[in-house]
């Protein structure tokens, strides 16, 4: 409390300075702790350790973009500390760092903390301390809602959402499917199935005919994939992360079983699960994108991926290249910088959640073509679009609307 | 019929991989009286290093060959640096040990191999077995193997003098000592074989789960499952185990009602906690019958 | 090693030496004790409130290794499911809290109780099994709890996937204390009145029974020990030291969720039991401090390898105190002991 106070007095202190030396006509400085005229000090959770590691790179991704920001001068003058925390996607871990962040490094913000139980531990806390949530890094759906956590703010398309377009895309072309389901055994999966079943609404009960969960323990989903064939179902909704359903995919060619297979966004990359999978048993597969998928040929002259791949070349070149873990980071901090951007030099808590929804049509390279960052007030989902494709079994995927 | 026919084939193909990892066990138990915790990640650890042989342009069986000898001497390596310093240490703290070799083991994969899923090749292609569709040329392939090492360390263990010398050390080590056998050297070499062979374990089971760092915790965790299931003193009984364990588990997930689904891998453990307490030693194992 | 007391009292010698021979006299020890309960009853007032809380969280870590202690370190009887333990008792309270408002104070004997049936139930089969295949039992027991969890049909219950937000509880009106030293203060009063029972335990007879049945079970029973009946209690009662210790992780952290109670939790507090000194009731807090805080030392030094790290840091601390820290300061006060008596 002290240490805020003492700094905010020193700025304003600064500030009143800035305002006497001639031909300067500043805007009002503004800032709560976190915040001087050289420094913004940035909050982060992610796993580095433990069982999901793999999501590691998020934050190393995130942590070398804002060291490119910083050596390009930073943001309206300010350099980016950005302080990232390993939880090792234990909730009572992440309670620890974060309360660090807030109480003990005393950041301006907290952005893109990963995991779905993770940030659930931390939300209230957050939200009672008014501090920014901001961009969490979960497709749960829970994290748009301004009425009773004003301070929190989502980012990618949720997955609910996500089931729900599969559902609209099922009811239009395959109104009497037999439905089977894959999905891993945690928020993540059911979220999933909720929006599938949501969508579908009253036929939901008579069109899913099977759902088959998974453990991340466990080895292989062939059983499982087994139980779904047998159920005579004739559509595979596979919501699963990239190694399962690539298993998935495989042991649905090798059981003989053609059914209309529609793919969860994490696990739909080429590269990374198409590929390991069999090019050939992948053909035919419905996803949905938001971006760019990086082993996607298409994309290859594009502007926005060659950008992408500067920045990985120059600052994380141990980063898997391949990996859309290492192209979303960029996208979100991307749009960090816009809103950072938009503060000017009112970096108050106040103000970052303010124009964090207040993005308008922001348009950003791996978005794909078509989609933009859109919030509001009232809109706590910035980005909302996807669009849907299907694997044409070569290495591209080609528009299906 | 033709569902249950198709679970107990997905059952015994799962099992095959237990089975492999159940040998490797019940080997490194043999040798030490304990569970390695870190043998699943020294397999991946070596099947990482056969797959980086393999992208640096070595043919399959080069890197296999290599990748079992480079195993094997890590293996040695381990036990002779790491934990004969410790063997006089409480029990638990050899646990730790493992832990900790667990745990470095692991993160160093991810970092020098990053957490994308990888494709390993296998020599047996993965075509369905015969025709029919129950079961791939790989899976059988990997019974086929499990079965050649298993007449291996039989014959090895029955029929040499190394293998009878290591029998005695890890039975009775004072007597094994009194008549000239290097315990420590024993130990060593029941480490290095269990590495070698949780390598073939390893390369065998990536063409099917896809390599990637955490590949074998499950595999470790129903490995072990299979050899206690099958009694921790028989090879043969862990290699039974380990294919129980995959049959009863896809058995589980597909025939109980209600509970089956979602919890096959609680009931699964359910059953073979109950095997054991009608059989304490598991079901091939010899109960230990001490004079007081 | 302890050396009888009455040897070190009247000699003279350097006050390090004298400082270590006082420590072996149980007048000394009492004062080593109240002192650093006088100390941890000071932090509070001193330390910022995120340090207070994770100083919370290592005493409840403490006190589930301590439970792990009595069945693993005093007992001899190896389990991998202590996490179970305390999944039971954090959602426990979790979810009278949650769902008839009970007041957290009463969660804990409830949480405690839970357990203790628990635990029983479980030594009662687990008196057929030994070692690994005790261990595999107890791991099934670990393996099962998240499944159970996160069961659809319990989902009303158990908040499913989601686990259950709770809220912190305020310190009683007129106490001058904020949410965070109020806990602290509640949760060192609970481990302290554990800890005292604890110590009560191993230093009278059932303890020598259960060190008995541990180290020479064949002669245990021959003297008259029946082993069934010790070893399944000690099994509900570290079942209840744990659980209370999951009541009072669950109120620190305001959160459950299934998934932090799996086998891996089991593990950490195997490398805590390990740290401190099997056996040994401090050394229980000792492992508490190792399992919050080499963590965090560990990802300081490299994000990347965070995990190896940590693996290097306990394969050292292995190496120097194969016997955990209280093996390490035994010796280290026998050695200061027999130095000074030379």
């Amino acid at each position: 409390m002290n240490r805020s106070r003492r700094q905010l007095l020193v700025a304003m202190g600064l500030g009143g300075m800035a305002v006497l030396v001639p031909g300067a006509a500043r805007a009002e400085k503004k800032y709560d702790t976190g915040a001087t005229d050289t420094e913004i000090k940035i909050g982060n959770t992610c796993f580095y350790s433990g069982p999901a590691s793999s999501y590691g790179t998020i934050g190393r991704c995130e942590t070398a973009f804002f060291k490119m920001i910083n050596e390009q001068g930073g943001i309206n003058g300010r350099k980016i500390n950005f302080i990232s925390y390993d939880d090792a996607y234990s909730p009572p871990k992440t309670v620890e760092q974060v309360r660090k962040l807030v109480e003990s490094d005393e950041v301006l913000f907290m952005f893109n903390p990963l995991g779905t139980p993770t940030n659930t531990a931390v939300h209230k806390y957050l939200n009672a301390k008014k501090v920014p949530h901001v961009f969490v890094g979960t497709g749960a759906t829970k994290w748009g809602d301004p009425e009773h956590f004003p301070w929190t703010i989502g980012f990618q398309p949720n997955y609910q959402s996500e089931g729900r377009i599969y559902a609209g895309y099922i009811i239009e072309q395959h109104p009497d499917a037999k439905i089977a389901v894959l999905y891993q055994n945690d928020d993540y999966g059911k979220d999933y199935v909720k929006g599938l079943k949501d969508g579908l609404g009253e036929k939901a009960k008579s069109m899913v005919v099977s759902e088959a969960p998974y453990e991340t323990t466990d080895p292989t989903v062939d059983s499982q994939i087994v139980n779904l064939k047998a159920s005579g179902a004739d559509l595979f909704y596979n919501v699963a992360i990239p190694k399962f359903a690539a298993q998935a995919i495989r042991k649905v060619a090798e059981l003989g079983w053609k059914p209309a297979h529609i793919l969860n966004n994490v696990a739909s990359s080429v590269g990374v699960t198409l590929k390991p999978a069999g090019l050939e048993n992948s053909k035919g597969i419905l996803s949905t994108f938001w971006l760019k998928d990086p082993t996607d040929p298409t994309w290859k002259d594009d502007a926005g991926f060659k950008q992408w791949v500067a920045f990985m070349d120059k600052y994380y070149p141990e980063g898997d290249k391949s990996d859309l873990n290492n192209v979303y980071p960029y996208t979100v901090s991307q749009t960090l910088i816009q809103v950072l951007k938009q503060c000017g030099d009112d970096l108050t808590r106040d103000n970052i959640m303010k124009q964090a929804v207040n993005l308008h049509d922001l348009e950003l390279p791996m978005l794909l073509p078509g989609i933009r960052v859109n919030t509001s007030p009232t809109d706590f989902y910035p980005v909302k679009q996807m669009q849907m494709a299907r694997f044409d079994g070569e290495g591209g995927d080609c528009s299906v609307r | 019929m033709e569902l249950l026919l198709q679970q107990v084939m997905a059952g015994l193909a799962n099992g095959a991989i237990y089975a492999l990892m159940a040998l490797a066990v019940v080997m490194i138990y043999q040798a030490i009286d304990h569970l390695n915790f870190a043998q699943g990640e020294m397999a991946m650890f070596s099947t990482f290093i056969a797959w980086q042989l393999i992208q640096w342009g070595q043919p399959y069986w080069a890197a296999f060959a290599i990748t079992v000898v480079l195993s094997f001497l890590g293996g040695v390596a381990i036990e002779r640096i790491l934990f004969k310093p410790i063997h006089n240490a409480p029990i638990l703290a050899q646990l730790g040990a493992f832990i900790a070799l667990f745990s470095i083991l692991n993160s160093s994969a991810g970092e020098i191999w990053n957490f994308t899923i990888k494709s390993f090749p296998t020599p047996f292609g993965m075509e369905p077995l015969l025709g029919e569709r129950l079961i791939s040329t790989h899976e059988a392939g990997m019974i086929g193997v499990t079965a050649v090492i298993l007449g291996l360390l039989y014959l090895f263990f029955r029929g040499s003098r190394l293998g009878l010398a290591m029998r005695a050390a890890a039975a009775n080590p004072e007597s094994a000592r009194l008549v000239g056998i290097r315990v420590g050297w024993m130990i060593a070499l029941g480490w290095g074989m269990s590495a070698a062979i949780g390598a073939v374990a390893g390369m065998l089971i990536a063409p099917v789960v896809f390599l990637e760092p955490n590949m074998m915790l499950g595999v470790l965790l129903y490995g072990f499952s299979g050899a206690v299931l099958g009694g921790l003193s028989s090879p043969g009984g862990a290699v039974a185990g380990g294919f129980a364990v995959g049959v009863i588990e896809n058995l589980a997930g597909t025939f109980v009602p209600y509970f089956g689904r979602e919890l096959k891998l609680s009931i699964a453990l359910v059953v073979i906690v109950a095997v054991l307490l009608v059989r304490p030693a598991g079901l091939f194992g010899r109960a230990v019958v001490s004079r007081v | 090693m302890r050396l009888p007391p009455d040897k070190t009292v009247a000699i003279e010698g350097p006050a390090a030496a004298r400082h270590g021979a006082a420590l072996t006299r149980p007048s000394g020890r009492l004062l080593a004790i109240a002192a650093m309960v006088v100390a941890a009853a000071l932090v509070p007032l001193i330390a910022t409130n995120f340090v207070i809380f994770q100083l919370t969280l290592v005493m409840v870590y403490g006190l589930a290794i301590l439970g792990l202690n009595l069945l693993t370190g005093i007992n001899g009887q190896f389990s991998l499911g202590h996490s179970a333990f305390y999944g039971i008792g954090a959602y426990t309270a979790a979810i009278l809290m949650d769902k008839i408002d009970l007041g957290y104070v009463w969660t804990l004997p409830c949480a405690g109780a839970v357990c203790f049936l628990v635990g029983l139930l479980f030594g009662l089969p687990a008196l057929r099994l030994q070692g690994l295949y005790l261990a595999l039992a107890t791991f099934a027991l670990a393996a099962a709890l998240p499944q159970i969890l996160k069961f659809g049909p319990l989902e009303d219950f158990t908040g499913g996937v989601q686990g259950i937000v709770l809220l912190k509880p305020d310190p009683p009106a007129g106490v001058p204390l904020n949410p965070d030293q109020w806990l602290y203060y509640f949760t060192l009063a609970v481990l302290l009145a554990m800890l005292a029972g604890a110590a009560n335990l191993v230093n009278s007879r059932t303890g020598r029974a259960l060190m008995a049945i541990r180290d020479h079970p064949i002669a245990a029973a021959a003297m008259g020990i029946n082993p069934a009946l010790y070893k399944t209690v000690t099994f509900g009662l570290s079942a209840f030291y744990t659980g209370v210790a999951g009541a009072l992780g669950a109120i620190a952290v305001q959160f459950v969720a299934p998934d932090s109670f799996g086998f891996l939790l089991s593990v950490s507090f195997l490398v805590g039991l390990v740290i401190g000194g099997v056996g040994s009731i401090p050394g229980s807090l000792v492992g508490g401090l190792f399992v919050l805080y080499v963590p965090n030392i560990a990802e300081r030094v490299s994000t990347g390898l965070a995990g190896a790290i940590y693996g290097v840091i306990l394969l050292l601390v292995i190496f120097v105190m194969p016997s955990g820290a209280a093996g390490f300061t035994r010796l280290a006060l026998a050695r200061a002991t027999a130095w000074r008596a030379r």
